[in-house]
């Protein structure tokens, strides 16, 4: 990998260090529970399997594509562990570990993938908006929302921060751009958390960026800082003061999560073509579970039986997560029609009709295997 | 020498000879070096012209053809690709107020010769924004050509003669059948090639024509397989800007009939603007109001529904069914 200043990494705050070490960081204090840590690391390595196995289903036929987030999961989790019910996230499509924080059930994140749906659960139950598929608009909707919580006066310890999740790649967007300068103006309560996994796709981080992407704030007019994304503790402090930050009206943060996307950018990918596995090999040695699991164990946080029921409790939701995929059900031909206007439509009243009709001609042509 | 390509392929093998010819031709996009795109369209052009002429670039649409239209205000020739249909739209601003403008505005001082291609349409189970059809959304900017391939030599030829144009051009690779293979006579010199605004009669009959374009072109075309009663004409417009209305009018005069297909939806649609000039022109000949086999005016649905939503070889039938109901 060759290194351009978008790679610096002096500034990265880090609590948590590879081989498992607490740094305490005089900005960052960390005010968390053993019981809490434990949790962080239940929530990693369930989510770790959900990943797991939705690539193994896409293997198997069951789904049509998966994104996996293998790599990010201290990232997502960080993270979605520092939001409070009223907040409200904009993902992109890869946040299965923030959907899993914000309590969206796995196979609700599959009907997307599977194709049985385009979206699938209610935004405003889960605080937790649908996927983005188009890179960066998200961006543009997550400032919206903050600026609609600004005026709805919504501020204050219990109010609403919003966060917006987007990659490396989604910040060459002009989505992206016009959103941080948006949130600027308007000082908007919004927390803009980007996953730098190293890559879009097959380009890697420097055909997007010459600087560290955490710089990009300043010159919009707001703190950016980067983090260890791998490290879970660092990205639950830095979101949760970045979000606190936000709803005392002190205005947008970006954050870059350092990162890396362990596996392809979809099961359709091939990185074999693009990128070379000693890469990977480095990254290994920087996974997020493997670190916490040896600061839980060296603490004495954690005995061996607690590590043992999250396993089990992993294949558990793994076989959950297969059974409950599988009986996803196929949609009705007409619910094509479905749920394109508030209010009904001529044309699509008729083209409904009439293809109501249409089908019904087979069933009365005797055809039962007709399509 | 002939040689059996896929469609991907032939446009790749196309390219490559525009790129041979014209030192200006440059390749654009998102992934499009090492990787050869998502589709694997660009596949080796890196390699062998370099990364100043396959140009890879950060991930913004509206950054890919508004510095290929500076590039082509410089001199160069670049052919931009959109990884998917759905997400051309960020780069609509440049295309449809600058890229379609700029010779009118010159007063014909300038030319824009870019080329955007896009893999579009729908039928590889893909999720949402990659099986989209916004062919109309072109057709209806005046300044832009139009075209779209439905076989492997026809866009080894037309991709090169989008190249060579010296108006923008809308390249819409039908991406379901980018793995079909055909023989295509790579050592033909391009003045031999027919123009890339002539549609093609891609199977003549005498009792009802089908126009079809792109991806439909294949489906309609096993749809007359499958009439076993009449014999059903298809024509492949290639171009949906300008249409080459010459020969639809010729088949429908000849048969009396016309069907429309494309997966676009039906309002509005390419299909639409055929049957009024069909109407105008023909109207003696039909005998039978013009049918449309379209897409429903729907967002594309979720992929398990696609197969309902894309118009098939039953539904085509039923189109000619209801024209010889008449
Ligand atoms: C507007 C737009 N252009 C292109 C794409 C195709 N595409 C999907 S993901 C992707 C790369 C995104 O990279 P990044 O933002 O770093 O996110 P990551 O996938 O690494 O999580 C691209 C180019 C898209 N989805 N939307
Ligand atoms: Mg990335």
């Amino acid at each position: 990998m060759h290194y351009t200043t978008a790679h610096e990494d002096t500034e990265l705050i880090q609590l948590l260090t590879p081989d498992g070490e607490l740094r305490e960081h005089p900005d960052y204090p960390l005010d968390i529970s053993a019981a809490e840590v434990r949790g962080l690391y239940r929530d990693l390595v369930l989510v770790r399997r959900i990943d797991t196995e939705a690539v193994a289903l896409q293997r198997q036929g069951e789904l049509g594509l998966w994104a996996s987030l293998l790599g990010q999961e201290a990232a997502q989790v960080g993270s979605g562990r520092a939001l409070r019910a009223n907040d409200m996230v904009f993902p992109s499509y890869r946040e299965h570990g923030v959907a899993w924080c914000r309590d969206v059930d796995p196979w609700e994140l599959l009907g997307l993938f599977r194709g049985v749906t385009n979206g699938g659960w209610d935004p405003n139950e889960h605080g937790f908006q649908l996927y983005t598929i188009v890179i960066g608009t998200q961006n543009l909707h997550a400032t919206g929302y903050a600026m609609g919580v600004q005026r709805d006066g919504a501020l204050g310890d219990d109010g609403t921060a919003v966060i917006s999740y987007f990659g490396d790649g989604a910040t060459s967007q002009g989505d992206t751009n016009e959103a941080f300068n948006f949130a600027a103006v308007n000082n908007a309560p919004v927390v803009f958390f980007c996953q730098n996994n190293q890559w879009a796709i097959s380009e890697p981080l420097e055909r997007q960026a010459r600087v560290p992407l955490y710089q990009r704030a300043l010159g919009y007019g707001f703190p950016g800082v980067r983090i260890d994304g791998n490290d879970v503790l660092a990205t639950l402090a830095v979101t949760r003061r970045a979000l606190r930050s936000a709803r005392e009206g002190q205005g947008p943060t970006l954050i870059e999560a350092f990162t890396y996307r362990m596996g392809a950018h979809t099961t359709n990918d091939d990185p074999t073509r693009y990128r070379v596995s000693a890469e990977i090999d480095e990254w290994k040695q920087r996974d997020p579970i493997l670190r916490l699991r040896a600061y839980l164990a060296n603490q004495g946080m954690a005995t061996d039986t607690f590590f043992a029921e999250v396993d089990t409790e992993a294949d558990q939701l793994g076989e959950r997560v297969r059974d409950e995929c599988r009986a996803l059900a196929d949609p009705e031909p007409l619910d094509i029609f479905r749920e394109v206007y508030a209010e009904p439509n001529s044309h699509i009243d008729r083209q409904r009709a009439d293809f109501a009709e249409y089908l019904a001609s087979f069933e009365d042509a005797g055809v039962t295997e007709g399509r | 020498m002939g040689s059996k390509l896929t469609l991907g392929r032939a446009i790749n093998t196309g390219l490559r000879q525009a790129m041979e010819a014209d030192p200006k031709v440059l390749v654009m996009g998102e992934d499009v070096g090492k990787l050869g795109g998502v589709f694997r369209v660009t596949d080796g052009l890196q390699k062998d012209f370099g990364a100043d002429r396959v140009i890879d670039t950060p991930l913004a649409e509206s950054g890919i053809v508004g510095t290929a239209i500076g590039l082509a205000l410089r001199g160069y020739r670049p052919v931009c690709e959109i990884q998917f249909d759905g997400f051309f739209f960020p780069a609509a601003n440049q295309t449809f107020s600058q890229l379609a403008k700029i010779r009118r505005r010159s007063a014909g001082v300038l030319s824009v010769p870019v080329v955007i291609r896009i893999p579009y349409g729908g039928g590889i189970g893909a999720v949402e924004h990659h099986s989209e059809s916004p062919e109309a959304y072109f057709t209806h900017t005046a300044g832009l050509r139009v075209v779209t391939a439905a076989t492997p030599e026809d866009a080894y030829w037309a991709i090169q003669q989008a190249v060579a144009s010296d108006d923008p051009v809308i390249f819409l690779e039908p991406k379901r059948r980018y793995y079909e293979k055909a023989e295509v006579d790579t050592d033909a010199t391009l003045s031999a090639a027919p123009p890339l605004d002539a549609a093609r009669v891609a199977r003549p009959g005498s009792d009802a024509t089908i126009v079809a374009y792109g991806p439909m072109v294949k489906t309609a075309l096993q749809a007359a397989e499958a009439d076993t009663e009449r014999d059903i004409e298809v024509i492949d417009l290639r171009s949906l800007a300008p249409i080459d209305y010459d020969t639809v009018a010729d088949s429908v005069r000849r048969t009396g009939r016309l069907v429309v297909v494309h997966e676009a939806p039906l309002t509005n649609g390419v299909g639409g603007e055929i049957s009024a000039r069909v109407t105008e022109e023909c109207f003696y000949h039909l005998e039978a109001p013009v049918m449309r086999v379209c897409g429903f005016d729907t967002p594309y649905p979720q992929s398990r529904l696609e197969e309902y939503y894309l118009p098939d070889l039953d539904r085509i039938l039923d189109g000619i069914d209801r024209a010889f109901a008449y």
